[in-house]
């Protein structure tokens, strides 16, 4: 069992860093999230897989780990945050814009280096 | 403790000025004068103690473990410097006050010059080397922020930043040498550090803390080659000029040498370095002086050279010359200072400082003619003023050098050359001035006029004190001087006569050479100016400044190298960073399964676990189609949920599956306003390297949790929590114990974040304006109907059903899986789903509710349920239950942390609600007629 999860976080993580290195915010914005329920998954599982055994007292013999429970469960709300602000903030971009890509223009990253200017003698 | 007010006082007075300014200049003077004033009559009161040779300390530990502390000595020393800094900014707050035009900001000044004048009291009056180094680094800020206080002229800001940069510098060479120096001595405590002088002599590191240390201090007193950032900061108005870059501050190098004279001094490289740089800028200084047509900059030059003599003084290491050097350091205080008040007085009623265009004033203004000669022939070393006293044993300790054998001779004869050069141009600055024919009628100001009474005052007082020092200097300054000369050589002072007349001897002659071939030189200027004219001479403002670009480029160019704006590019250097940083952290793990077995695999789980991936996948693969993308996403997200449940995490579940609702909602909402489709743009190389970073970072991932997973843990804390959530928060739900309880101060945190999240979505969408499309990307119009009949009735009916339910997942959630979290979320999802069947307006008639003050009082609520804790004497978020019984419903439990999640639940509602139907709102205000995104049709012809 630990090797399926392992398996099905590591293809959570791949994809997400994958949609994550995109160009466009919408796609990025999947990413995180894919990203962030494998992150969720992750700390979850650091408190071992137990099965049949939730943390409320009286319910079983013993207990799953609640620390990590504890942990994700703010994470997933606090992600749900984040992932509403970054979505506000792409479509803010995109009306100031005029476009949804992550660099705010196509053409940023294409060219070597920015161009510099040199500084004029009474710019200080 | 009243030491320290001697530093505070200036500083508590800082912000008077700026508060009084609105009731007139004469009150905003008064208040800027209240600290120093106090400061003053304080360190009066330690005169007559300190001229007994005692010492006073203050010791306050401020970092103990660095060695830092607050410790402040008051020796004699240290009162000649703080007289001066007292007298002398006092006297400059007077005349600011009638120098400073209404146009600028009085207040902005004093209040600038008494946290100078705070700084440079605790340079002075520092026992510890470290915090010395603070307030010097204190001093060239605020030398920096007063250079500049006209900060709309070039000039200011050029020569600003040329003296921070320099001066700062200077500062942190001290810093390193202070460093050292406390390393080889073992304390950064003065007294430890001056009675270490044979250590730190010996030790092998000396000649390295010598140098550092000297370069600060010859930084800060502009000594060649360091000297080109003091005329720039002439920038700056009169009344700074005149008080720090004459009378302090500058000085501040050469009390760095006076302090640290016991420790350092007397080896060979001491004599050297500080001897020959010290003759450099000497004669240097007073060579150029001669030259400048502006006033300032002539007394900027003059300065230079002045302080070249101070620092020259301090490099004999014979205690006579280390006794001139002091004398000459207030010497100089009081006639340049003098001076530079009398220059911004002519410029102030003349409009100009330049001595070509400036002539004859002495009709004009005979008591500043007066006073300004007087200062001026102090300066050039006159008989009977004090500038002659301490110059002539200045000349009669270059007599007695013999450390160059044959070519000694060499110190007494550039001395007396720049003895003429500083007579020529003293007498420059009065005949020019003051004489040589009649003003210019094409002056700014004509004709000028005699300065106001009070404004001349001031510089008159130091002018007397010129003339006094000058002539009675056993009954004025030889007490401060023994006092101070005691505090720099220790017991040992030399028997020595401040006298006018010694008789006729060397020194005499060398003084009276300068005087006649100063006065020779100045009437044959004309073709030594010519000379200097046709002389080669860089302006190091230029090559500052080109430097400085050239600086800012090679920055730039390294900025580039690294990140050239886009983010794709940055995103894949961190991401590669981490690869290498974990690889390199776990490759000795070698093993990458523990030693606990795996547990066996079921079949269902399987089968979930497939579908994750395969929808993970699928969620890349038709990214390009962003609504399937979104749509595969959330069975991503559904199967975590199920993933808790399976693995004994019921809170987990509950409060995924409710995020998961309101994620896909709000990414719905927002994918209406943005393009359907992804372009295809990646090449297939920027796809390859993103495929094996992916890949790289899930396979590392991945065997990270293997390997985890797999070795034995320590359940010594969940056992904690587990054994005393029932006693300790009163739940049988440890997961909400530990939210609401336990950790409450983190869920406190984390319900914070939420709101402000809410506010920066709120703020982010105010006054947003986005075109929408008419049809959908396949043509279609959006149907004519929003609210269809049928869903409307039915979600108004799901409602208070979902309402009743949210409420009972709260209330059992400290027992039971659920909570504040969960609670706030289903009745969010609720709302929302009013808001999506029936419309915004269709709600907000009926919850006339402003959501971000809904979030912000859940928050309150939270802060004072942790509160009251208080009142009952415990800690912040200290919880308390009970248990009631009530008949039909049975046992109920109230606890305090109930409240608590209470604040949670509002929290998550007002946030949640806030982001959202900000979204929703911004769907209602498009204009149906709205032109088609160009967006769109281009993506849809692709």
């Amino acid at each position: 069992m630990e090797a399926l999860v392992a398996v099905v976080i590591a293809v959570l993580v791949s994809c997400g860093v994958y949609l994550l290195l995109r160009a466009r915010t919408f796609p990025v914005i999947l990413g995180l999230t894919l990203l962030s329920y494998a992150v969720n998954l992750f700390i979850f599982v650091m408190g071992r897989l137990r099965s049949g055994a939730p943390a409320v007292i009286g319910s079983s013999e013993s207990y799953a780990d609640p620390i990590p429970q504890a942990l994700v469960l703010t994470a997933i709300v606090i992600g749900f945050a984040m992932t509403a602000f970054l979505l506000v903030l792409s479509l803010r971009a995109r009306a100031e814009l005029g476009n949804d890509h992550v660099d705010g223009s196509a053409a940023i990253g294409e060219k070597p280096s920015k161009p510099v200017r040199p500084l004029e003698e009474d710019e200080v | 403790m009243e030491i320290l007010l001697i530093i505070a006082l200036p500083l508590l007075g800082a912000g008077l000025p700026l508060l009084t300014e609105r009731f007139g200049r004469n009150i905003c003077a008064i208040s800027a004068a209240l600290g120093p004033a106090l400061s003053l009559i304080l360190i009066l009161q330690y005169i007559p103690a300190l001229l007994q040779h005692q010492m006073f300390f203050l010791h306050q530990p401020w970092v103990p473990q660095l060695g830092l502390d607050f410790s402040l000595r008051l020796d004699g020393l240290g009162m000649i410097f703080a007289l001066m800094i007292l007298v002398i900014g006092l006297l400059v707050i007077l005349y600011a006050r009638y120098y400073i035009s209404n146009k600028d900001s009085l207040g902005r000044l004093y209040a600038l010059l008494q946290l100078f004048m705070m700084a440079m009291l605790g340079i002075v009056l520092a026992d510890n080397l470290l915090l010395l180094v603070v307030f010097w680094e204190l001093t060239s800020l605020m030398s920096f922020l007063l250079i500049g206080y006209w900060s709309h002229s070039t000039e200011a800001r050029k020569g600003a930043r040329m003296a921070l940069a320099i001066t700062g510098a200077g500062g942190l060479s001290l810093l390193a040498g202070a460093l050292i120096l406390g390393q080889i001595v073992g304390s950064y405590n003065l007294d430890m550090i001056l009675n270490s002088s044979a250590l730190i002599q010996s030790h092998g590191l000396y000649p390295v803390v010598l140098i550092l240390i000297l370069i600060g201090a010859f930084t800060k007193s502009a000594q060649f080659p360091f000297y080109f950032w003091l005329p720039h900061a002439m920038a700056a108005p009169t009344p700074a000029s005149a008080y720090l870059h004459s009378a302090t501050m500058v000085k501040a190098g050469v009390f760095l040498l006076a302090r640290l004279y016991p420790a350092l001094s007397g080896s060979d490289l001491w004599f050297y370095l500080v001897t020959f740089t010290g003759l450099t800028t000497l004669v240097f200084g007073a060579y150029n002086a001669l030259f400048k047509h502006d006033l300032k900059g002539l007394l900027a030059y003059s300065t230079i050279s002045h302080l070249g003599l101070i620092t020259m003084l301090f490099g004999f290491s014979s205690d006579l010359a280390t006794i001139a050097a002091l004398f000459h350091i207030i010497n100089h205080a009081t006639f340049k200072a003098s001076l530079f008040m009398a220059a911004g007085i002519i410029d102030h009623e003349t409009g100009t400082r330049d001595m070509r265009r400036i002539f004859g004033l002495a009709r004009f203004m005979p008591v500043t003619a007066t006073v300004a000669m007087v200062s001026a022939s102090a300066m050039a070393g006159v008989p009977l003023l004090n500038g002659f006293l301490s110059k002539e044993m200045f000349f009669s300790e270059t007599l007695k050098l013999d450390q160059l054998g044959n070519f000694s001779y060499i110190f007494p004869l550039l001395a007396t050359f720049a003895g003429i050069f500083a007579v020529a141009y003293s007498y420059r600055f009065i005949h020019d001035v003051f004489f040589n024919g009649e003003p210019n009628k094409d002056l700014p100001i004509y004709p000028p006029h005699e300065a106001p009474l009070y404004m001349i005052l001031p510089m008159a007082v130091l002018g007397l004190l010129c003339l006094a020092l000058g002539t009675m200097p056993n009954l004025l300054v030889s007490p401060l001087l023994h006092a101070a000369a005691y505090a720099v050589l220790g017991t040992d002072i030399p028997r020595y006569h401040l006298a006018i007349w010694h008789g006729f001897n060397l020194p005499l002659l060398m003084s009276f050479v300068a005087l006649g071939g100063g006065l020779l030189l100045y009437y044959q200027r004309k073709g030594l100016f010519a000379f200097y004219e046709r002389g080669y001479r860089v302006d190091q403002k230029v090559v500052f400044e080109k430097r400085i670009q050239r600086l800012v480029r090679l920055a730039q160019r390294c900025t580039d190298a690294v990140e050239n704006g886009s983010l794709q590019r940055s995103v894949a250097v961190i991401i590669t960073a981490t690869l290498v940083m974990a690889a390199i952290e776990f490759w000795p793990l070698g093993n990458i399964l523990g030693e606990i077995p795996l547990t066996p695999i079921d079949g269902i789980s399987v089968i979930m676990a497939s579908i994750m991936i395969v929808a993970a996948v699928v969620t890349v693969s038709s990214h390009h189609n962003r609504y399937a993308a979104l749509l595969a996403l959330s069975a991503v997200g559904l199967v975590v949920s199920l993933a808790f449940v399976r693995f004994s995490a019921p809170d987990l579940a509950l409060t995924q599956i409710s995020v998961e609702v309101v994620t896909i909602i709000l990414l719905m909402l927002a994918l209406f306003f943005l393009p359907q489709l992804t372009p295809y743009e990646s090449s297939w190389r920027r796809a390859i390297r993103d495929m094996v970073l992916a890949g790289g970072a899930g396979i590392a991932v991945g065997l990270f949790t293997l390997a985890i997973l797999t070795r034995p843990y320590d359940t010594g804390l969940a056992d904690f929590f587990i054994a005393n959530s029932v006693s300790g928060g009163g739940g049988t739900n440890v997961v909400n114990v530990i939210l609401v309880d336990f950790r409450g101060f983190d869920t406190f945190g984390e319900i914070t974040v939420l709101a402000i999240a809410g506010l920066g979505v709120f703020l982010v969408l105010q006054g947003l304006e986005l075109s929408v499309p008419r049809t959908d990307r396949h043509g279609r119009q959006w149907t004519r109907d929003p609210y269809p009949i049928i869903i409307t009735v039915l979600s108004r009916m799901f409602f208070p059903l979902a309402l009743m339910v949210s409420v009972f997942i709260f209330l059992r959630g400290h027992n039971q899986p659920g909570g504040g979290f969960i609670a706030g979320l289903i009745t969010a999802i609720a709302l929302i789903l009013q808001y999506i069947c029936s419309g915004t307006d269709w709600v907000r008639q009926r919850l006339p509710v402003d959501y971000g003050r809904m979030s912000v009082v859940g928050i309150l609520v939270a802060v004072f349920t942790g509160m009251g804790s208080w009142l009952f004497g415990y800690p912040f978020l200290t919880t308390t239950f009970t248990h009631l019984h009530l008949p039909l419903v049975g046992d109920i439990e109230l606890a305090s942390a109930m409240v608590f999640d209470i604040g949670v639940y509002v929290t998550v509602v007002g946030a949640t609600l806030l982001m959202l139907s900000q979204l929703g709102n911004l769907a209602q205000t498009i204009d149906p007629q709205a032109e088609t995104d160009p967006d769109f049709t281009s993506e849809e012809s692709r």
